[in-house]
């Protein structure tokens, strides 16, 4: 027998330091210096600009008060951002992060240098999601700073019309960009899911973003309450509930949930994709037929059990808009909005239970159920005035998005909530009883008391 | 002996789906060598280097790499390094922060600057990857695999793209590696590469190896070679070619005569060139022998698979 002296195996490279690897091979690509740079300037040049502009984004939601806080700017950023550049972002980054390697051809190299998948999967998806991190914050610290220098420190009109103080706004944005994370991760780990099972094809890199758009197409359309909840971009809407008095935590939890289920269980699939590469083969590009079937049918299954799983919650069918809701969220968003304009007149204070509003809606002629979204509607509010006689009532045309949001458009009389300037502490603004934003929540109204 | 192995494979199989990479291959590397593997495309070369690098498990066969036993998938030992199928590089760093983020990776931080010295790079350590030539990035890819300061490096075709100047200094690094009780498996479709650099080659067609061993035992493989011949008479010594036994003129081009004749034939052939008062200028192979022993080896192995 002779004696051998064993060679050690060689040292497994632990995940921090795989993890600062694949940060260095990011932070080195001029693609994603450009989106840091894009991230942490563009929405504070945006949100500046346009505060000192006549003309506001009144479609985007807040973007009517830009001019009175500063505080919209960073919400104004996030409606944006939900639509179009979280997606865009999470395609830019998480996306590339394993297609790269295909496409420059270095996964050998890097298996030789880290000897475990498994820790490879790791470091990847932490550094992407680390740069994905820097980015979202940079668009919402950016967004804030932006308007906070152009505008001000000051307070927020709510989604109700109800005043939030300028501490209360902050932890509010705050919180709101905490949520549009959850469906951000939810992206992320679909850029993650297409980047192993996709390999070099574009259609890889491309697809948190056709997914996101795919959602917003779907959020468009009349779909029962429970499939619109169990997308997971729905967190992207779902954060105006923290704008209402009381917060609207139920569709904005489930929201938050759902993300955080696709999130996990996309990157979880992709994680099992990837383990299960043979990156041997003569030809190793993408993970096969079998996980992309495997791909597109998990996803396809779970959205089939969420669903499932909320339609008790949300209820079986139905759009999730009925009449009672929308009297009860356009007599809230009237009181409190008339109280603002009362302050801003400089008349004698009232408060909302001493205006007892009420409301009468409509949708449509007299045939058509009054019930579901469309530009159809139409309301008379009603109010009363300590020691006045009289009941005051003015109309509102509503155009209800089948998300719940609603546009309210003063129909008379002009001098209730027709346009007019006044005279704010942040300069002239129209009358904020003139057109305002609400939005209904679709969940059955929970029992008052 | 088996102490101063490297690689000791035996019987190494390995399919992909039907394809057969490797059948039966048995592979020794000593220490301190240099070992050429050559053979056609598709012959399974690189399938064989990705089984060093730990890449891939054979699906038969033993395989002991540093005199460890090889089981799993990324389970080879410490101390081997290389590349399969071209250097991984990142086109966006520059050669210093490629190599830098590797020793990082493995926890040491020093040895770049000498790496990229070894591998004359210095001068071009601050520029970024992506603009490097191929043999640049080979450079830069030996010199990633000389940060680990392996006992067994393992390339693919590391002089492609090489111009003559890098070729010597790529040549002079593994040499002197090879001097350092390196061993060292590199393949190539050039024999000429091979000759300037091995001491041993394992020749490999469609996944069986057909020659193991020393060149010049690989060199005399050969029966017959076709030579060039030059003399001060060539009608002469067209007449004394013709009556050597062993010996057949191929090609009468005038000035040259090319004779086919295997080794004994031709010593007899060159003696009695110097009786008949013909001298010799010049005599060389047509084509390398190694080169012609190879083309001989493989050709019958593919015709036989066919």
């Amino acid at each position: 027998m002779t004696t051998t002296t064993l060679a050690p195996a060689a040292p497994r490279v632990p995940v921090t330091r795989a993890y600062r690897f694949e940060l260095v091979k990011l932070v080195a690509q001029w693609r994603i210096r450009l989106l840091l740079l894009a991230c942490w300037l563009a929405p504070a040049v945006f949100v500046a600009g346009v505060s000192r502009q006549g003309t506001l984004p009144t479609d985007t939601l807040f973007g009517r008060w830009m001019h009175a806080t500063g505080w919209a700017g960073p919400l104004v950023t996030l409606g944006f951002a939900g639509s179009w550049a979280l997606p865009l972002l999470t395609s830019m980054v998480t996306g590339d992060v394993f297609a790269a390697e295909d496409r420059l051809g270095t996964w050998r190299h890097l298996l030789v240098a880290v000897r475990s998948p498994r820790r490879i999967f790791a470091a990847k998806a932490l550094a992407a999601l680390t740069v994905l991190l820097v980015l979202v914050t940079g668009l919402a610290v950016s967004g804030a700073v932006g308007g906070l220098l152009a505008v001000g420190n000051q307070p927020l009109v709510g989604l109700d019309g109800h005043l939030l103080s300028p501490g209360d706004a902050a932890l509010k944005v705050l919180l709101a960009w905490l949520c549009a994370l959850a469906p951000t991760l939810a992206l992320a780990g679909i850029g993650l899911l297409g980047s192993v099972a996709l390999g070099r094809s574009p259609m890889g890199l491309l697809l948190p973003a056709l997914v996101a758009l795919a959602m917003q197409l779907a959020q468009l359309m009349q779909l029962p309450v429970a499939v619109r909840l169990a997308l997971p971009g729905y967190a992207f809407l779902s954060w105006n509930g923290l704008f209402t008095g009381p917060v609207q935590a139920g569709p904005l939890l489930i929201g938050v949930s759902v993300a955080l289920v696709w999130a996990v269980a996309a990157t979880a699939l992709a994680r099992f994709l990837f383990l299960r590469r043979d990156f041997t083969g003569p030809a190793h590009d993408g993970s096969g037929r079998r996980a992309l079937v495997l791909g597109a049918l998990l996803p396809t299954a779970l959205l089939a059990v969420t669903v499932g799983v909320l339609t008790p919650t949300a209820g079986a069918a139905g759009s999730g808009i009925g009449q009672d809701k929308v009297q009860r969220s356009v007599a809230t968003a009237f009181a409190h909005l008339y109280r603002l304009q009362t302050a801003e007149l400089n008349r004698p204070a009232v408060t909302e239970a001493q205006l007892q509003v009420t409301t009468a809606c409509d949708k449509g002629s007299d045939r058509v159920e009054p019930e579901g979204p469309g530009n159809d509607w139409r309301c008379v509010v009603s109010w009363r005035l300590p020691g006045v006689e009289a009941t005051g009532t003015a109309v509102y045309q509503l155009d209800i998005a089948p998300d719940g949001r609603f546009v309210a458009d003063g129909d008379g009389p002009k001098e209730v909530n027709g346009y007019f300037l006044v005279r704010t502490s942040t300069g002239d603004a129209p009358n904020p009883l003139w057109q305002f934003d609400g939005n209904v929540e679709l969940l059955p109204a929970p029992s008052k008391g | 002996m088996d102490t101063l192995l490297a690689v000791r494979a035996r019987g190494i199989t390995k399919r992909f789906g039907d394809v057969v990479a490797l059948d039966g291959v048995d592979l020794a590397v000593t220490q301190g060598r240099i070992h050429g593997l050559v053979g056609p495309n598709g012959a399974g070369k690189t399938t064989l280097l990705g089984l060093l690098l730990g890449l891939a498990v054979a699906d038969g066969g033993s395989l002991e790499i540093l005199r460890t036993p090889v089981g799993r998938a990324l389970a080879a030992p410490d101390g081997v390094a290389g590349f399969v199928d071209g250097p991984g590089l990142y086109p966006a760093l520059t050669a210093r922060q490629n190599l830098a983020a590797l020793a990082a990776l493995r926890g040491r931080a020093a040895g770049v600057e000498e790496a990229l010295d070894q591998v004359g790079l210095t001068d071009v350590a601050d520029d970024r990857a992506g603009g490097f030539s191929l043999g640049m990035r080979q450079r830069l890819g030996l010199a990633a695999a000389l940060l680990t300061r392996p006992r067994l490096l393992v390339l693919d075709e590391p002089s492609n793209g090489l111009d003559p100047a890098g070729k010597r200094h790529v040549h002079g690094v593994l040499r002197q590696l090879a001097a350092d009780g390196t061993a060292v498996v590199l393949s190539s479709h050039r024999m000429d590469d091979l000759e300037a650099l091995c001491s041993e080659v394992t020749v490999l067609a469609t996944g069986r190896v057909v020659f193991s061993g020393p060149l010049d035992e690989l060199a005399a493989e050969n029966g017959a070679l076709d030579y060039r011949l030059l003399t001060s008479d060539p009608a002469a010594a067209r007449r004394v070619a013709a009556g050597t036994a062993g010996v057949r003129v191929t090609d009468d081009g005038g000035e040259r005569l090319v004779v086919r004749a295997p080794v004994p034939a031709l010593d007899a052939l060159m003696v009695r060139l110097v009786q008949a008062g013909v001298a010799v200028r010049e005599l060389a192979p047509v084509v390398s022998p190694l080169e012609a022993a190879f083309l001989a080896l493989t050709d019958q192995q593919q015709v036989e698979a066919r």
